[in-house]
């Protein structure tokens, strides 16, 4: 470890953001953009593990043929409330609303968003929203799948799907109004002589993600509205029957849902660029279109959400042009991958956790973006679509994606968050742990989706079983690796070793400054002079290196 | 053992064969590209290892040539896949002419299925092999997908309106129908199987399946008892000729009369009205059940062949 020797532990404790109030108080009614970033940080958390236990239950039904644990009414809710739980009460904030908010500011060289109030008003919306979908599963649930396809969720199902759309409506505000405030500081709030293309990769591609949920969120708070509005008035909106189009709800909830992995995948990228940099001590390689290639993805992210209905009557020429743009945003996200690689190559590479979850992240995430490439093929969608290959492929997305570099990101700035280390060993393991648990979940689900198992199935013919038994086995491997992380950080906060300001030897704004840092990051303003990435600068050589 | 760890599903027709083919080139690019990343970082990473804790990289900005060599060989190598796979997409999406049609009417959670011969039966699925069938599906009430993986296709079976598929199975045999569209509580119990037989033991088949009124007498007989008769023999367009064509409406679109519009004809008549004709057709919404619908489809396809007109008084 390249820790410089701190300066010996000061006798009065130092004034920072964690002490600066104490007192419930202080952290409901706060507007620091760091707090925040905590009590989204407690609340995902705990939404995670809510879909975590659903996960669980899932894969535990899963592991006989028979449906034999649970009922099929109680499956169905299973896998309805880990797909909401997960994907818009964890995947959506977990990197823009905890990491995002803490370090936006900091790293453009300002004091707070732009709008704090809006902030801690965008964290109560998503606390108001996810009281109201626990409200809707505690009186008995949904179970129309994450994705409400009509007319079962407007007409037929006869669950709490209309408490649990108010949820998700309530919860879409939050992310849109955290996406406006970042667009609003990356724009106005920038220090003196931080230029746009001086800005670390992470500000780039969190930009990139707010333009995604100003953009498309209001379309799918629309659309569910529009499926409670059937419900509840018996309007022909979505139903037939009445003279509405079913496949409508189709095109409207995937103009959303398709960028919404964006949303997801993007901050991740930007994470996966501040890590890889900083355990390579290097710039990162070909800046610019890593840069830009995230602003290609998010305007090419709204061109492609066809490609979930190839099978659903689309016309066949319609099917074409999805399928063409499909595999045109596979290219920026090649670049991203081939550039994180070249960025190792003659760098001072050092294996520590945060590193580890990286080359996790580059591994799955390729293996997630290759299997896409199959799926956006016309002639094999038809026969993978709606089968395990697909949960397969999404899992690597998102699971192997933007949960290893949340993983990662929060392991990267634990010491800046807390003041604190983890303790290394134990955060190498945790990260072993969830790479061999997510491929041993996941790979086996490629296989059996090919061999024809559908997805959302209660029970299944008996030959798919060896893969499912493997897929389990792999999933408790994964929430082993999982668990390790939530008690260390626990153990850490309180006992670990002070970290100081700079333990990586990294060279972000955020580094430059106290850890934990002060209420308003800097005591003087930064004035930028140079690009990011400049290790020169925080570690000078006697002579030059390469 | 292959029984017990199965790697690949078996494949029941030239289709499936090719989208294999099509599957493992892909599984090979994948296991190529996925390598040579892997293979680089771990390179990289041991060669680059820090070696003193203040050691920094070298300073290298990017390349130009670099990033045009990354972004242009993978943008050529998936325009060939795509134009592969599309290519598979249009053999799946267009029906060679003569087609044996059997007609699906999906509901919760059951398939309906009923051959032209007038013999329905319940998520069973009995067909020829070496013969292209066509399968003319809709739902009674929310979305469901008809999935055969043998054959590699499915296709999403939807309320309002009808969908399509075909396949042509090269070998006799007994084989798995899913729902692949999640569609409530029984979802994975709407699942059945479809017989593949040889020509002759299917005729045997439908012999002993016994005489049902063939789907076109019984559109016909829908046909009248409806009253449709008593319109479609005077003053309305002839329905001869008619499946197939393509139709000249008042507003001067013209329209191909495939399945979905005779359909929407009967439910919503005013819709597209014919060059010519008056809107007195009232609507038939509620009145005719999805199987009666497939039945009358059946009885107006039969026509295709007579010329127009031919309608005696
Ligand atoms: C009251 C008379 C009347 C009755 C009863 C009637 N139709 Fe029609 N039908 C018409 C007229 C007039 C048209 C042409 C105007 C239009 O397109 O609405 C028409 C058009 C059609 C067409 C489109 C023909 C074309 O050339 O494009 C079809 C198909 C059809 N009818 C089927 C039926 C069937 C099946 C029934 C019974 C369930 C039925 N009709 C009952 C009067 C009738
Ligand atoms: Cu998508
Ligand atoms: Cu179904």
């Amino acid at each position: 470890m390249s820790t410089t020797p701190l300066v010996p532990p000061q006798s009065e404790v130092k004034k920072n953001y964690l002490n600066a109030g104490y007192g419930i108080k202080s952290w409901l009614l706060t507007t620091d953009h760091k707090r925040i970033a905590l009590l989204y940080l407690a609340s995902i958390t705990f939404f995670f593990l809510i879909g975590g236990l659903f996960a669980l239950l899932i894969r535990l039904e899963l592991l006989t043929p028979a449906g034999d644990l649970v009922t099929s009414e109680t499956y169905n809710k299973l896998f309805t409330m880990h797909g909401v739980i997960m994907i818009f009460f964890f995947l959506i904030p977990s990197i823009p609303a905890t990491l995002g908010n803490f370090l936006v500011p900091v790293m453009v060289g300002a004091r707070d968003l732009a709008f704090p109030r809006i902030n801690l008003l965008s964290w109560y919306l998503f606390v108001i929203g996810g009281v109201l979908a626990i409200y809707s599963m505690m009186a008995g649930g949904v179970d129309t799948g994450w994705t409400f396809y009509t007319p079962y969720s407007s007409v037929y199902s006869n669950t709490h799907v209309v408490v649990m759309i108010i949820g998700i409506f309530v919860a879409g505000f939050s992310s849109i109004l955290t996406g406006l405030n970042f667009i609003v500081t990356i724009h106005t709030m920038r220090a003196p002589g931080m230029t746009w293309f001086r800005l670390p990769l992470f500000i780039w591609s969190n930009y990139a993600t707010s333009l995604v949920q100003i953009l498309g969120t209001p379309v799918v708070a629309i659309t569910l509205a529009l499926v409670a509005i059937e419900r509840v008035f018996k309007l022909g909106i979505f139903n037939p029957t009445l003279g509405g189009d079913p496949v409508l709800f189709q095109h409207l909830f995937w103009f959303y849902s398709h960028p919404a992995v964006y949303i997801m995948v993007l901050p991740g990228m930007g994470v996966i660029s501040e890590i890889i940099s900083a355990f390579s001590r290097k710039r990162v390689f070909g800046y610019e279109f890593v840069a830009l290639a995230s602003i290609a993805i998010s305007i090419l992210g709204f061109l492609v959400w066809g490609h979930h209905m190839f099978v659903a009557g689309e016309s066949v020429y319609s099917a074409l042009s999805f399928s063409f743009l499909s595999f045109l945003i596979a290219i920026p996200s090649a670049i991203k991958v081939f550039n994180w690689t070249a960025t190792l190559h003659k760098g001072s590479i050092s294996f520590d956790t945060p590193l580890l979850y990286a080359f996790g992240f580059i591994g799955l995430f390729t293996v997630g973006g290759l299997t896409g490439l199959f799926l956006a093929s016309l002639g094999l969608n038809v026969h993978v679509h709606d089968t395990y290959f697909v949960v397969a492929h999404f899992h690597y997305i998102m699971v192997g994606g933007t949960v290893m570099a949340y993983m990662g990101g929060i392991h990267y700035w634990w010491p800046k968050i807390s003041g604190r280390m983890y303790p290394e060993g134990w955060g190498r393991l945790s990260a072993l742990l969830v790479f061999v648990g997510f491929n041993l979940t996941f790979l086996p689900q490629f296989v059996v989706g090919y061999l024809g198992m559908p997805r959302r199935y209660h029970a299944y013919p008996p030959e798919f079983q060896i893969w499912n038994v493997l897929s389990t086995a792999g999933a408790t491997v994964l929430g082993l690796g999982y668990a390790l992380p939530l008690i260390y950080f626990f153990w850490s906060a309180r006992y670990a070793a002070k970290a100081g300001p700079n333990p990586w030897g990294a060279s972000g704004l955020e580094w430059q400054i106290d850890s934990p840092p002060i209420t308003e990051n800097f005591e003087v303003t930064p004035v930028i002079t140079g690009p990011p990435y400049d290790y020169r600068k925080v570690l000078p050589q006697e002579e030059p290196v390469g | 053992m292959a029984t017990y760890f199965p790697f690949l599903p078996e494949q029941g027709s030239r289709f499936a064969t090719g989208v294999d083919t099509f599957y493992f080139s892909m599984v090979g690019l994948t296991i190529f590209f996925a390598s040579l990343i892997f293979a680089l970082i771990l390179f990289f990473s041991v060669r680059y290892r820090r070696r003193s804790p203040r050691e920094i990289g070298a300073d290298i900005h990017g390349s130009l040539p670099l990033e045009i060599f990354w972004s242009v060989v993978p943008l050529v190598i998936v325009l060939g896949i795509f134009a592969w796979a599309t290519e598979l997409f249009f053999t799946r999406s267009n029906p060679p002419a003569n087609t044996y049609d059997v007609y699906v009417a999906a509901k919760q959670w059951m398939w309906k299925v009923q051959h032209p011969e007038g013999i329905s039966e319940i998520n069973e699925l009995h067909v020829p092999a070496g013969r292209a069938v066509k399968l003319v599906m809709t739902s009674q009430d929310v979305i469901h997908s008809f999935y055969l993986p043998i054959f590699r296709i499915k296709q999403d079976v939807i309320p309002g309106r009808y969908t399509s598929q075909w396949f042509q199975a090269d070998k006799p045999g007994k084989y798995h129908l899913f729902c692949a569209e999640y569609c409530g509580t029984n979802h994975s119990h709407m699942t059945g199987w479809v017989h593949v037989m040889e020509p002759r033991d299917y005729q045997h088949w439908l012999s002993q399946a016994g005489i049902g009124t063939s789907m076109v007498a019984a559109g016909e007989h829908l046909f009248t008892s409806l009253g449709c008769a008593s319109c479609h023999v005077r003053d309305c367009p002839p329905l001869q000729g008619l499946y197939g064509s393509s139709v000249a409406l008042q507003d001067g679109r013209t329209v191909f009369a495939g399945e979905a519009y005779i359909r929407e004809s009967i439910l919503a008549p005013t819709a597209k009205v014919v060059r010519g004709y008056r809107p007195i057709m009232p609507t038939f919404q509620g009145q005719v059940s999805e199987e009666g619908m497939l039945q009358l489809l059946a009885y107006i396809k039969s026509l295709a062949g007579e010329a127009p007109g031919k309608v005696q008084k």
